[in-house]
């Protein structure tokens, strides 16, 4: 099992730019759109070496999301760009008639998702937008965990047929998974083995899994890391396994408790093997303005919290036999 | 090539298949598609003439007809199949389980024809704008068709779809303004004043041309006219005078008869108003 260690922090939303940038040169199906927010979302390599290929909308969400559903009729592959919360409830509709009821070839690419959103507080924090588009039928939900993944699961979702929602970040952050990997939608990845207890964890978080796993190994507690990079499809197979083995789970996102990894999680323990799951999530509560680093310690999304987690997982395990 | 005799015949049959259609399912709207059904007839029969037999998604190398006011969809289902996209008996299954004729157009069945679903309002002229903009990137100098009613107005998404059409100067669109007067709730000018629709278009950027829609002469005339100012950086809409409710005349201009299916008896008579020309499905 290889060991991971930070090659130095970057943005995952950088990594969706350099995708963008790489998959453009590869497709000439591929055209971009983005609503005034071309360098938050690193869009501006794209714009720069394509410009025939980059629509500017303006700040009108919801009339991008109409364009990028009908651009796909004549066979390009629309990518759209803005924040998760502008990319998802403010244009809820649009996505669900124009994109996922008509099974449209549209990318909606959301950064400055979760709380590491930080200073700009509530208004932009996005802790639903999984949730949301998870409802959709025909719509793929994404979250890579660094920037090497974004960078490839952007090219993977232009390769794939169908509706997609991908999911960043603002803020530089570990950069650990290899440069060169092929990203697999729907496969999970275990990151580290383990026998005691299970960690599933998506985007950011995956991070503070794999240090949390540390921490519980000086503990002499053996956690598996899994990177649930795809909440739909759900890789259900690698979630069962893995519970089968260790008995216990703790789910890590950096997203509500409703409608997000823990619940996607717990819907198929419960049909499949009722097992305790600890959810580190923000629990129906807006954000607030602080520093990324602040908010995830508030919230209750650091390290510690999925240390303590995973301690409490593993007793609920032990009280009830499993 | 339909002489004008013969596109008015096309639109009797299809008045009388939307007045039997929503009376079939007894649910579904009569007024808006009896509106706008010589516009419907005249776009696909005289106008596109798309090849119904090689329906395709992408819809390369051909016209294309967006329908953003997916509520007109017993109408379109109509032309469609009149036009041969598929079987006139196929229409009796509108709005019932298992049908590829929903109440709103979808493209779940895959009901050739149709390449977006609407029914909620305000989407259809981004859609199409996007698929013009595919269009001008492919090379494809055909053009992009979108009909919108004129409560649907009243969404914003609307507003932002104008705006980006004139200053990215997509000029292979055609839009179109279903302008009955008539929403569910009554006469738009009771529900919201939309004011003077012509100078906001204008103001917006668009090139405009009046039209009255239930003149069919008149009709494909106009379209003729505008398709000569396509090409020219500006896009094109149609404001549409229409009576909703047109060829019955207890429907006509009732905007009561915008969502309400017709009783049998209701039926009769309003059948007994529109001669059969091409024989009932």
């Amino acid at each position: 099992m290889m060991k991971y260690s930070n090659t130095g922090s970057k943005d995952t939303r950088s990594g969706f730019g350099e995708g963008l940038l790489e998959i453009g040169r590869q497709d000439p199906r591929v055209v971009a759109l983005c609503a005034d927010l071309t360098g938050s979302l690193k869009m501006d390599a794209f714009a720069k070496a394509f410009p025939e290929r980059f629509i500017q909308v303006g700040i009108a969400e919801a009339n991008m999301m109409g364009i990028a559903a009908g651009l796909t009729i004549g066979g390009k592959i629309p990518f759209t760009g803005t924040f998760a919360n502008f990319s998802t409830s403010r244009v809820y509709d649009q996505i669900r008639q124009s994109i996922a009821y008509s099974n449209k070839n549209v990318k909606i690419c959301a950064s400055h998702a979760g709380v590491t959103l930080g200073e700009d507080g509530a208004t932009h924090q996005s802790l639903e937008d999984m949730g949301l588009m998870r409802m959709l039928p025909n719509m793929t939900v994404i979250c890579p965990c660094d920037f090497n993944q974004t960078r490839a699961a952007t090219l993977a979702i232009a390769k794939h047929t169908g509706p997609v929602y991908m999911r960043f970040g603002r803020p530089k952050w570990p950069n650990f998974t290899p440069v060169d990997q092929e990203f697999v939608i729907g496969k999970a990845q275990v990151m580290r083995e383990g026998k005691d207890v299970s960690v599933f964890a998506i985007g950011h978080l995956v991070w503070n899994a794999l240090s949390a796993a540390e921490i519980l190994q000086e503990k002499g507690i053996d956690a598996e890391v899994i990177n649930i990079h795809t909440l739909k499809p759900l890789d259900e197979n690698a979630v069962l396994n893995s519970i089968r083995k260790t008995g216990c789970a703790v789910s890590a996102e950096e997203h509500m408790r409703n409608g997000g990894l823990g619940d996607t999680i717990a819907q198929s323990f419960v049909r499949n093997f009722p097992a305790p799951l600890e959810m580190i999530a923000v629990n129906n509560t807006f954000g607030e303005s602080g520093k990324p680093e602040e908010l995830l310690k508030k919230f209750g999304l650091d390290v510690p919290d999925i240390v303590n987690a995973a301690l409490k997982a593993i007793t609920r395990k032990k009280e009830r036999n499993f | 090539m339909y002489s004008i005799k013969e596109l008015e015949n096309i639109a009797r049959q299809v008045r009388r298949d939307i007045l039997r259609m929503v009376n079939g399912a007894a649910s579904g709207h009569v007024g808006g598609p009896l509106g706008s059904a010589d516009f419907l007839v005249a776009l696909y029969f005289d106008v596109m003439q798309p090849d119904p037999t090689a329906f395709s998604m992408d819809g390369k190398g051909e016209d294309l007809f967006f329908l953003s006011n997916g509520h007109l969809s017993a109408g379109w289902y109509s032309v469609l199949a009149r036009y041969g996209y598929f079987d006139v008996k196929e229409l009796a299954s509108f709005r019932k389980l298992g049908s590829r004729l929903q109440g709103h157009p979808a493209t779940q069945e895959a009901l050739p024809g149709i390449r977006m679903s609407s029914g909620s309002l305000g989407q259809g002229l981004s859609v199409a704008i996007g698929a013009a903009l595919t269009k001008k990137m492919n090379l494809d100098e055909h053009l992009v068709y979108c009909l919108m009613g004129d409560g649907e107005l009243e969404e914003g998404q609307n507003w932002e779809a104008l705006m980006f059409a004139a200053a990215h100067k997509v000029d292979n669109l055609i839009a179109v303004i279903d302008y009955n007067g008539k929403q569910i709730d009554g006469p738009v000018n009771d529900v919201l004043p939309l004011g003077d629709l012509n100078a906001k278009f204008e103001a917006f950027g668009w090139k405009v041309f009046p039209m009255y829609g239930n003149d069919m002469s008149e009709v494909t005339g106009t379209i003729k006219k505008a398709q000569w100012f396509t090409g020219q950086g500006q896009p094109i809409l149609l404001l549409m005078t229409t009576h909703m409710g047109c060829g019955v005349d207890f429907m006509t201009d009732n905007h009561e008869w915008h969502g309400v299916p017709p009783n049998n008896e209701q039926l009769a008579r309003a059948l007994g108003q529109i001669e059969e020309t091409l024989g009932d499905y």
